[in-house]
């Protein structure tokens, strides 16, 4: 039942997402191991490399836009549930390279010999194991979150000072893994890499292999997020976002909902850094800074929030634009370009690409009816001529839009 | 002023100490040099203790020239020495002679030029350069050597300045303590001194005393050490409280026009940052265009700076209020992100046209340097900030409270739509305090120039921090806003010794995550109905 609620839950547009994303998988691959390189149609496996890692930014993406687009979270720290995901599965990496380090120590990692630590600390216990490894990237960014989350949207704290503390978590984890006796290989991270079960991660067919799973990843986590959103709860998580106070006042457990959904998401941003991490052969508490998780917002809001194609759509063009100018003589505008875009896609395109290109209305809510934060003043939408938004007071936007949910359904 | 003081007290206490003892100091010099001529160690030990205590302007020369071996004696017992230029001179006149006689120089071994190193030691410290006889007692006072007690009794006799003196006194007892030959009762005596002292050096001078003392000074050196580990406690105490006073002052400047603009707004501005970078810019422009065409009116450059900055940071706000953030009133999110990408575009901006690398801003001279209070060290331009910020502070309540600006906006901050219908004009309000927030964050700008690095990222250092504050202190209230600064910066300065720097820091982060779930409000919440809208 569940598989076939997941396969039915994708419309239209989700189906030929999913095409592209099945047939990238089988397709690159074959493209860059079948052919040889002198073939026109041949991809270097730079290329596969570099379209893997935004795969993987899309994922990202998609996990951000479940939250922000669809339960009004704007979580300024999903970088951090991703680095996390990324240094479970450098530790794994790490522990993989056994004596082949410059040490040749046959169990602690270069960093640790070169800092004389005795032995392995009890948090790198069992990292050996890939199956250990798999289990910790979703569990402890997962656990980080429900903590988090439940102390959060338990004392409900909403709008902007929850972009706040997670902004304020991410630079807290960051500061903790610049350092060298977190045991985490402080500023220069986890690198070196050998082998991923077996496979040498810098030879083609692991790459290509790595690329495909990342696509089949994005496939799967654009179905979970369908899913969860097409549900029941998915349509609490909407009218918590529109309207939090009145979905409370019916009965539903808020709290409940926004951290499950947190959870979720941070369980799949931390796929996402776990496939990241063997494609680009590092991971470092860079990851962590609070400006690269407000460069997932911009992502998202440039494909369109709200949709999960478009965030998707819009991490791997903002990144392919970001490759392209950075690596051409347009380098030194490429953050004119960015900063421009941020102030553009919130003025001009609230909606994105996506709610450009698409008549039809998509899920994503009407701009105007963000929560605002919980302030005295600024939580009134301004009355003023010519702002599109708050003329009508709470009343009558009451009477103007229908519940969320057919059948309100009081949380246990 | 106080320098002239001390020069003139200076030559004073030389001239009468040059009129009570020329004429004995002259006899013994000169007795003390012949024994020079005795070539043999002994005679030469006791000269040297001779010239030194004669106290005669030449015994430092004589004393350098024979520990290296430039001092000569002839036939006829007379000495000479060479000075560094070659000439050679009469060691008791010191004046310029041709000498034909065969002259040796006067020999020396390891005994001899201990000797002659302490002699000079002790002779520095009757020097006429204050700063000199200062440095001298505290070498002493770590050398703990007895060799260079007759100068510092005869020293402590001339010294006039005071400050000095007692350094002198210290060293005395820091001698006498460690003497094999002193007196029980001089030996108490000089604990009580160096008790007084009370601080590390002093502590570390009683506690390596070694254990065979007798039993009454041993409990006075125990109680001695007590009374400076309080005493160090305490101060290291006031210590924390200053650092963190002055971090303090430093958050408040970066986070009071935060404040203003996120309480009346609700806007978070993530561009704050980078007024406060334009700020510090400004004053680099400033300063110059001092440099270049009026070196003159360094001193003032600040002066100069602070309206310029406000200015300017004060026009980019309006610039961007007017720009962007008028449209996007009623979807914080979204202000929130459109300010980032301002931000960013402000860093570049700055980058391309001053270099990515750090400006140099200099301190003008009533900013440089520093004092001691206690056991306290204080730089000028810390104290300098801290005033600064009591006085931005100061001035931003008087705005709010007496004029009509700050009654409009104090009545937009309260119920934007009740002050809409009152006439008051909400969106001009709006412009004028991002304006007034902005500019605020410039001044900051030129206080945090004279601590931090002048570059293109110095706003984002205070960004997470100052949003901290505010939010720790309860949005549209400015003492909120002053009480979280303090309780932060205290904080932040009363972890670091337990914890580390960073690990204070993310120590600290993670208490205010925590209050936040205690008082989602902050610290100082507005109340009301309104709130819960």
């Amino acid at each position: 039942m569940i598989t076939r609620r997941l396969l039915q839950a994708p419309d239209g547009r989700g189906r030929v997402f999913l095409a592209i994303l099945v047939g990238l998988a089988v397709v690159v691959p074959v493209l860059n191991l079948a052919l040889p390189p002198a073939s026109p149609l041949h991809v270097s496996t730079s290329t596969v490399a570099l379209w893997g890692k935004y795969l993987c930014y899309a994922l990202l993406a998609l996990s951000l836009d479940l939250v922000w687009g669809y339960c009004g979270i704007l979580s300024l720290g999903h970088g951090a549930f991703f680095a996390l995901g990324g240094y479970a599965m450098g530790m794994y990496l790490m522990r993989q390279i056994g004596t082949r380090g410059v040490y040749a120590h046959p169990l602690l990692p270069d960093f640790m010999v070169f800092l004389n630590w005795p032995e392995l600390p009890f948090y790198w216990w069992g990292f050996n194991w890939f199956a250990y490894a798999l289990a910790m990237v979703f569990l402890v960014p997962g656990a980080l979150a429900f903590v988090f989350g439940w102390f959060a949207f338990r004392s409900r704290v909403t709008g902007v000072y929850l972009s706040i503390i997670t902004q304020a978590l991410t630079y807290a984890l960051m500061l903790g893994f610049f350092r060298n006796n977190f045991g985490f290989g402080g500023n220069n991270g986890l690198t070196d890499f050998k082998d991923i079960l077996g496979f040498n991660v810098q030879a083609a067919p692991t790459r290509a292999a790595l690329f495909a799973l990342s696509a089949l990843a994005l496939a799967a986590g654009y179905l979970a997020a369908q899913a969860v959103v097409r549900s029941k709860a998915g349509k609490v998580l909407v009218a918590l976002r529109d309207e939090e106070s009145r979905t409370r006042f019916l009965g539903y457990r808020v709290e409940n909902y926004k951290t499950f959904v947190f959870t979720l998401s941070a369980a799949m941003a931390a796929l996402a850094g776990a496939l990241y991490v063997p494609q680009v052969g590092i991971i470092n508490p860079s990851e962590f800074a609070p400006a690269n998780s407000i460069e997932v917002v911009i992502w998202v809001a440039v494909g369109g929030r709200g949709t999960l194609v478009g965030a998707a759509f819009g991490a791997v063009l903002v990144n392919y634009a970001k490759t392209t100018f950075t690596t051409g003589l347009l380098a030194p505008y490429w953050l004119f370009a960015l900063g421009g875009l941020f102030v553009l896609v919130t003025i001009v395109l609230p909606k994105g690409i996506l709610g450009l290109l698409s008549k039809r209305a998509p899920p994503a809510p009407a701009t105007a009816d963000w929560p605002a934060p919980r302030l005295e003043g600024a939580g009134e939408a301004p009355m003023r001529a010519g702002t599109p938004s708050g003329q009508l007071n709470r009343d009558d936007r009451a009477t103007a839009r229908p519940p969320a949910s057919g059948l309100p359904q009081p949380a246990e | 002023m106080r320098v002239s003081e001390r020069w003139a007290a200076v030559v004073l206490g030389l001239a009468l100490w040059l009129l009570g003892s020329l004429g004995v100091e002259a006899q013994s010099y000169e007795s003390a040099l012949e024994k020079f001529a005795g070539d043999s160690y002994n005679e030469t030990d006791a000269a040297i203790a001779g010239i030194a205590a004669s106290g005669n302007p030449l015994a430092a020369s004589v004393l350098e020239a024979l520990q290296d071996a430039r001092l000569l004696f002839g036939d006829d017992k007379r000495i000479f020495l060479r000075d560094k230029a070659g000439t050679l001179r009469d060691a008791a006149s010191g004046k310029p002679v041709e000498s034909t006689a065969t002259l040796k120089p006067v020999r020396i071994n390891n005994r001899i030029r201990r000797s002659i190193e302490a002699a000079l030691g002790g002779l520095t410290l009757l020097s006429a350069d204050p700063g000199k006889r200062l440095e001298a007692a505290q070498a002493v006072f770590k050398s703990k050597d007895g060799k260079a007690l007759p100068a510092l009794e005869q020293a402590i006799g001339k010294e006039v300045d005071l400050g000095i003196k007692r350094a002198l006194e210290e060293a005395r007892a820091a001698v006498l303590i460690y003497s094999p030959t002193a007196t029980e009762a001089e030996k108490l005596e000089a604990v009580g001194q160096i008790r007084r002292r009370g601080d590390q050096d002093a502590r570390g001078l009683l506690a390596g005393l070694p254990g065979d003392l007798s039993q009454s000074l041993r409990r006075t050196v125990a109680d001695a050490i007590a009374a400076i580990d309080n005493r160090l406690a305490a101060w290291n105490v006031v210590q924390n409280l200053w650092y963190g006073l002055s971090l303090a002052s430093v958050l408040l400047l970066a986070a009071i026009g935060l404040a203003i603009t996120f309480g009346v707004m609700g806007v978070i501005n993530m561009a704050h940052g980078e007024m406060v970078m334009l700020g510090a810019y400004t004053t680099f422009l400033v300063q110059e265009v001092i440099r270049g065409s009026a070196p003159a009116l360094f001193d003032y450059s600040l002066a100069i700076a602070i309206p310029l900055a406000f200015l300017v940071a004060g026009l980019v706000g309006i610039a961007i209020e007017r720009g962007v953030i008028r449209f996007l009133y009623g979807r914080p999110l979204e202000t929130l992100l459109a300010t980032w990408g301002i931000s960013l575009i402000l860093q570049q901006a700055v980058r391309t046209s001053f270099g990515p690398t750090n400006r140099e801003v200099g301190a003008p001279h009533f900013m440089s340097g520093a004092f001691e209070l206690g056991g306290l060290t204080i730089t000028w331009n810390r104290l300098w900030i801290i005033v600064f910020a009591g006085i931005i502070f100061a001035l931003l309540l008087a705005v709010l409270r007496f004029t009509t600006l700050g009654l409009q906006m104090r009545a937009v901050t309260q119920n934007r739509r009740m002050s809409a219908a009152m006439a008051i004009a909400t969106g001009r309000i709006d412009a004028l305090t991002f304006a007034l927030g902005s500019g605020i964050a410039g001044l900051a700008g030129v206080a945090l120039s004279q601590i931090d690095n002048v570059s293109p990222n110095l706003g984002q250092g205070y960004i997470i921090d100052s949003f901290l504050v505010v939010v720790f202190g309860g949005v549209g209230n400015l003492w909120g806003t002053l009480v979280g600064a303090l309780s932060l910066g205290i904080a932040n300065k009363f972890l670091e010794p337990y914890a580390g720097a960073v690990l204070g820091k993310i120590l600290l982060l993670v208490i205010v995550i925590l209050f936040i779930q205690k008082r989602p409000r902050g610290l100082f919440a507005l109340k009301g109905r309104a709130v819960e809208a």
